[in-house]
Parts: structure tokens; C-alpha cells; sequence
């Protein structure tokens, strides 16, 4: 079976207790183990930052998906990230409102300041930078996320502030 | 008196959200104590009568809807809610759920109780952070209360409700192809009939619902159809959440009268347009959503009356351009967005998206032609409503038939001169 998947699996690594625990968790809320292959690999991904061959490996044996079926979830999903990441990821909106409000010169401040374009992280594994549908804070345009974290009402100020606070690993403050 | 904002009457920006013990001293999940001694199908009824109308888009009658679903066979019947919200443009779920979590979850059991569903799941995009964790504890602290679990408040009605969040995929907001995303599957939309009521979750009945159609129901349960009916304006019934974004002084969303104009949201809730910019046109419901003029400001916000003017009121969340941003621009980051974001199950829009896009980027960049513009038309019937297998690519033509329409000419100039816009 598993050679099904990219040439480059070598074989299933271990789930960690953690994450059997997580998974575990889930799958009390599903009739069918299938169900759980998303929220396994999201699981996965907050504890490794990424699904790599021998994570998503890991998942299909211990929930007995075919390998193909759920790399076929896997790659379907903007946020599951099936190439490594930065400690950081930076999804900035590039919807229509955020478009209107100056997301492009945003871009070009986050490429500039930090060296990467979109798709790409820092040597130092810090950020990587990734463009994100509509954010549903339109309102609040233009907006990013970093993390779990949402940052709204973007200035190139606002965002050099945030960027020194993540590298300083401090805690997010702004003053606006 | 009973509120004239059943859905935001808990809302208080900038304060968190009511606890279990808070709501329920706010008249909160009075709702359920009513309905478990009515008869379920009573529920349906007085839910159809109110004429509420899904939120999710379509605007199909909720009660209506519900009463598709067979009577129960003793196997399980799902209620699934729908808070995927990534329709560009497109902010009111998440305002009702970071804000007054409980009021969904009683909307559900309520909903749950009328459908004689055990089984209830919120799928909620997983961006959400916010709403994700408030819901968590929303939950646990209804099951801590007796308001969910079993044998409710002593009904011998048992409902467990589940969280599921997703990973970011605009289709799966599509209803089918929620079910299937929820299955565990890649979310392909599903061929209708059969419709989710009589087979949806796992092959059983299922209803998908929008968060702001169930945060409806306690209060049409609690003070029933007149007063329903009543809230809106004249012949229309109803609040819902509406709002705007673009650059108006106050964006945001708020919960109106439906029946208000559009002139009324954007001058008396969103302040008007910024200094110095003026309204070219606006989206009315979201980014798949045929553009309307400024002639169309006096046009009632009700989806009759927005389908005779050519457009559709879509989640009535409208999205203002301005006199200084480029049309054909907008129209190329809208289709920017539906082609990323098409599922790739039919062939005209997973491949004539990605095409539609490159001609819009050809006349931005200078390089297009006047054949560039023909070929764009054509594609607006080549993914016509019919023609795809779900109304993802149908939805995205709107905004560019329309545009076509009303801004031939600046299309055309784009061919000449390229894009005479900078922004900023
Ligand atoms: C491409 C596409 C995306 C959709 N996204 C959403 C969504 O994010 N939220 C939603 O409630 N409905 C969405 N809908 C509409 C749903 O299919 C469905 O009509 C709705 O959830 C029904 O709920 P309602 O009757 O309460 O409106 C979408 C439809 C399509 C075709
Ligand atoms: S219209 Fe687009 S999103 Fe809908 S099924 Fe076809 S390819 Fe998928």
C-alpha cells in the first residue's frame, strides 16, 4: 500500500501520546473513522508544524485510510501543509476587500522586510509567507493571520511592529 | 416587550461573550423549555409560517425546507450548521458566533428538537480561531447545564452537538460538498437529487442550515410568527445581519430591518463613502453577486426586489467600489479567488476559471484585446448556471457579466492603454 503515495514515504513514523490522545478524542465524535482523517491531520500538523510523508503514514495506518485517500484530503485543504513551515505562518488576505484596502503594497512590505516571497520562509525558519482567501473580517480590512492569532486594520507599521514582536518572542502588543 | 434584535440583543462589542449562567438570566434558553412540550412537526409549521428565509445565501424557506425531511424511521437524523463563511466579503457568522455563542447552540436544539435530530454539528471554518474556542466552551458548558446530553431538562429528548472545524476550502461551504468534507472525503459537491433531507449525512437525513438561520428560531419559537413578521419593514419580515465594506467611513455589520434600502445601510449605518471618494458601484451580497449601480440605492434590501434589478441579495453583505479602484481589477481578484478555489470536479470551471483569470490579467497588464473581451463573454455563458456541476463557477460569472455590463468601456480603454489606476 504504501507505495501509493510520493516515491519520496519511507515508512510510518510513531504518533506520539499526544496526538493518539487527540485523535482518540475525535473520533468519540464520529460514527466512522474516516471522518476523523481531517481533524488527525490537523492534529498532527500542530504538534510537528507540518504533515510529512511519514506523519500522513502514520495517520492512515493507525485510522486504517488508504494512504491515497487521505493524501487526496490532505492536498485538498489550503491550510494543511504538506511541505515544511516556518514557526510562524503568515496568511495575509489577498480577497477583494483586503485587494481595495492596499494588500498588494502589504505584500510587497512582508517580501521586503523579511526577504521571502509568497510560498517561501526565512533562512532562519521564522516565518514563511503564505497569500490566504478572504478572512471574513472585511470590515476590519486589511487583515492577516499569523498562527491562530487574527491581526486587523493593517498598516506596513503595524505589521513591522508584529514581525518584532514574534523575533523577540515577545507578546503581540500594538499600539496602533 | 419582546426585542426588536433577536439576534445581536446579547451582542456588546468589546465585551466577552455571556456565559451559560448570564445568557440564561438575559431570557436566554427559554427557547428550549418551550418547544420540548410542543409537538415537533408544530415547530416546522410555525417556523414556515414566520417566512424565514435561509441566510445562507439562497433564501429558501427554512421551515419549508425542514418539512422535506421523512418522518423518523428510529435510525440517526443530523442537523449540520454551516459556518464556513468565505464568500468574499462576508463577516456576519463570525460576529454571531464570537459574540453569543449560546444563542446558536440553543437555536440548534431547537432546531434538533423539531427535526428529532440526536445529532447536531457546527462546521466552522477553521480561520475562526476566536469563534472556535468560544464555542468549545459554549458547549461545555450547556452539557454542564442539562441543556444538552440526555434526557433534557427531563424531556426524554437526548442531542449531543460537535464542533467540526475545517482547513480552508471556499466549496465547502456548498452544501454537499460539506457532507462529503464532514464524511472525511475530498469536499466534491454531491449530484442533487437526492437532496441532503432525505439523504445527506452518511446516507441519512440530514438538514444544512446557515449560523444566522438558526439564531433565528429561538426567537420565533418564543414570540412567534406575528411578531416575527413584524420586525421587518412593511410587507417584510424579519431582521438579519447586514452590512458593508470598501471604503465607507464605518464598515462593519449590523443586525436591520430587512426591507431597509441600500442607501439607508450605507449612509445611516456605514457613514457614507470616505472623503474624497465617490460610489462607482457595489456588490450586493458577496463576491458572487451581479454588480449594482447607484441608481439601485433605493431598491429595498429583500431578494425579490434586488433579483428584479439583476443581482441577487446573496448573505446581504454589500461591498462598495469606489471611483478610484478599477473594475476590471476588482473583477480579477474576485475570479482570482474562484478559480484558487474551485474543486476541479467539472472541466468548464476548473479549467475555464484559471483561463478567465489569465485574459483579465492580459488587460491589466496592457497586453489583451478586444477578442480577449469577446472570449470573456462567452465564458460567462460557458459557466452559466446549468452548465457546471455546482454553482461555484455560476456564482463567480456574476460579477463579471456584470461588470461586462455596466463597465464595457473602461474594459475596452484597458485594451488601449492598459490599467490607468494606481491605487494608493
Ligand atoms: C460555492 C458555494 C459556497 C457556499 N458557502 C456557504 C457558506 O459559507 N455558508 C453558508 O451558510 N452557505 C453557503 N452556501 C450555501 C449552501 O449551499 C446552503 O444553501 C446553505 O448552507 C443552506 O442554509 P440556509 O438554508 O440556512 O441558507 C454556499 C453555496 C455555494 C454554491
Ligand atoms: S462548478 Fe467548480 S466547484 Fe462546482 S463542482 Fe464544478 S469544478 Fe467543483
Amino acid at each position: 500500500m504504501n507505495n501509493l503515495i510520493a516515491s519520496t514515504a519511507i515508512k510510518a513514523r510513531q504518533l506520539t501520546e499526544e496526538e493518539i490522545h487527540e485523535i482518540e478524542h475525535e473520533k468519540t465524535h464520529y460514527p466512522y473513522t474516516q471522518a476523523v482523517g481531517l481533524e488527525a491531520l490537523k492534529i498532527v500538523q500542530k504538534y510537528q508544524g507540518w504533515v510529512s510523508d511519514e506523519s500522513l503514514l502514520a495517520v492512515s495506518e493507525y485510522l486504517d485510510i488508504a494512504p491515497d485517500e487521505l493524501e487526496g484530503v490532505a492536498t485538498f485543504f489550503n491550510m494543511i501543509f504538506r511541505r515544511p513551515v516556518g514557526k510562524n505562518v503568515i496568511l495575509l488576505c489577498d480577497s477583494v476587500a483586503c485587494w481595495m484596502l492596499g494588500c498588494d503594497n502589504l505584500k510587497q512590505h512582508i517580501s521586503n522586510t523579511l526577504g521571502i516571497d509568497y510560498g517561501e520562509t526565512t533562512k532562519d525558519g521564522l516565518f514563511t509567507l503564505i497569500p490566504v482567501p478572504c478572512l471574513g473580517a472585511c470590515d476590519k480590512a486589511p487583515v492577516m493571520m499569523v498562527g491562530r492569532e487574527t491581526y486587523t486594520n493593517l498598516s506596513t507599521n503595524k505589521i513591522d511592529q508584529i514581525i518584532a514582536h514574534i523575533r523577540d518572542g515577545s507578546p503581540v502588543e500594538l499600539d496602533n | 416587550m419582546a426585542t426588536d434584535k433577536p439576534l445581536t440583543k446579547n451582542i456588546e462589542i468589546g465585551r466577552a461573550p455571556f456565559n451559560f449562567k448570564q445568557y440564561e438570566a438575559a431570557g436566554g434558553y427559554e427557547s428550549v423549555r418551550k418547544v420540548v412540550t410542543m409537538a415537533p412537526g408544530d415547530v416546522v409549521n410555525l417556523v414556515k409560517d414566520a417566512g424565514l428565509g435561509g441566510r445562507g445565501g439562497a433564501g429558501f424557506n427554512t421551515g419549508l425546507k425542514w418539512s422535506f425531511v421523512p418522518a423518523p424511521d428510529g435510525g440517526p437524523r443530523y442537523l449540520v450548521i454551516n459556518g464556513d463563511e468565505m464568500e468574499p466579503g462576508t463577516f456576519k457568522d463570525r460576529l454571531l458566533i464570537e459574540h453569543d455563542p449560546h444563542l446558536l447552540i440553543e437555536g440548534m436544539i431547537t432546531t434538533c428538537f423539531a427535526l428529532q435530530a440526536q445529532t447536531g454539528y457546527i462546521f466552522l471554518r477553521g480561520e475562526y480561531t476566536v469563534c472556535e474556542e468560544r464555542l468549545l466552551t459554549a458547549i461545555k458548558e450547556a452539557y454542564d447545564n442539562g441543556m444538552l446530553g440526555k434526557n433534557i431538562l427531563g424531556s426524554g429528548f437526548d442531542l449531543d452537538i460537535y464542533l467540526h472545524t475545517s482547513a480552508g476550502r471556499y466549496i465547502c461551504g456548498e452544501e454537499t460538498a460539506l457532507i462529503n468534507a464532514l464524511e472525511g472525503k475530498r469536499a466534491n459537491p454531491r449530484a442533487k437529487p437526492p437532496f441532503p433531507q432525505v439523504s445527506g449525512l452518511w446516507g441519512r437525513p440530514t438538514v444544512v442550515n446557515n449560523v444566522e438561520t438558526i439564531c433565528n428560531i429561538p426567537g420565533i419559537v418564543n414570540n412567534g410568527v406575528k411578531w416575527y413578521q413584524g420586525l421587518g419593514l412593511g410587507d417584510f419580515v424579519g431582521t438579519r445581519i447586514s452590512g458593508v465594506s470598501g471604503r465607507v467611513k464605518n464598515p462593519g455589520c449590523w443586525e436591520v430591518p430587512v426591507g431597509i434600502t441600500f442607501r439607508q445601510l450605507l449612509e445611516d449605518y456605514a457613514g457614507g463613502m470616505q472623503d474624497g471618494y465617490e460610489l462607482k458601484a457595489f456588490l450586493p451580497g458577496g463576491g458572487s453577486t451581479d454588480f449594482l449601480m447607484p441608481e439601485h440605492l433605493d431598491l429595498p434590501m429583500d431578494p425579490g426586489a434586488v433579483q428584479k434589478a439583476g443581482s441577487r441579495l446573496g448573505t446581504s453583505l454589500i461591498m462598495v467600489l469606489d471611483d478610484k479602484t478599477c473594475p476590471v481589477g476588482c473583477i480579477r481578484n474576485l475570479i482570482k479567488f474562484f478559480a484558487h478555489e474551485s474543486c476541479g470536479w467539472c472541466t468548464p470551471c476548473r479549467d475555464g476559471l484559471p483561463w478567465t483569470e489569465q485574459m483579465l490579467n492580459k488587460l491589466e497588464d496592457g497586453t489583451g484585446s478586444l477578442k480577449d473581451i469577446e472570449i470573456l463573454k462567452e465564458m460567462t455563458g460557458y459557466m452559466g448556471i446549468g452548465n457546471t456541476f455546482c454553482a461555484l463557477a455560476p456564482g463567480a460569472m456574476e460579477p463579471l457579466q456584470s461588470g461586462l455590463k455596466y463597465f464595457i468601456d473602461e474594459f475596452e480603454a484597458h485594451v488601449e492603454y492598459g490599467c490607468s489606476y494606481s491605487r494608493q
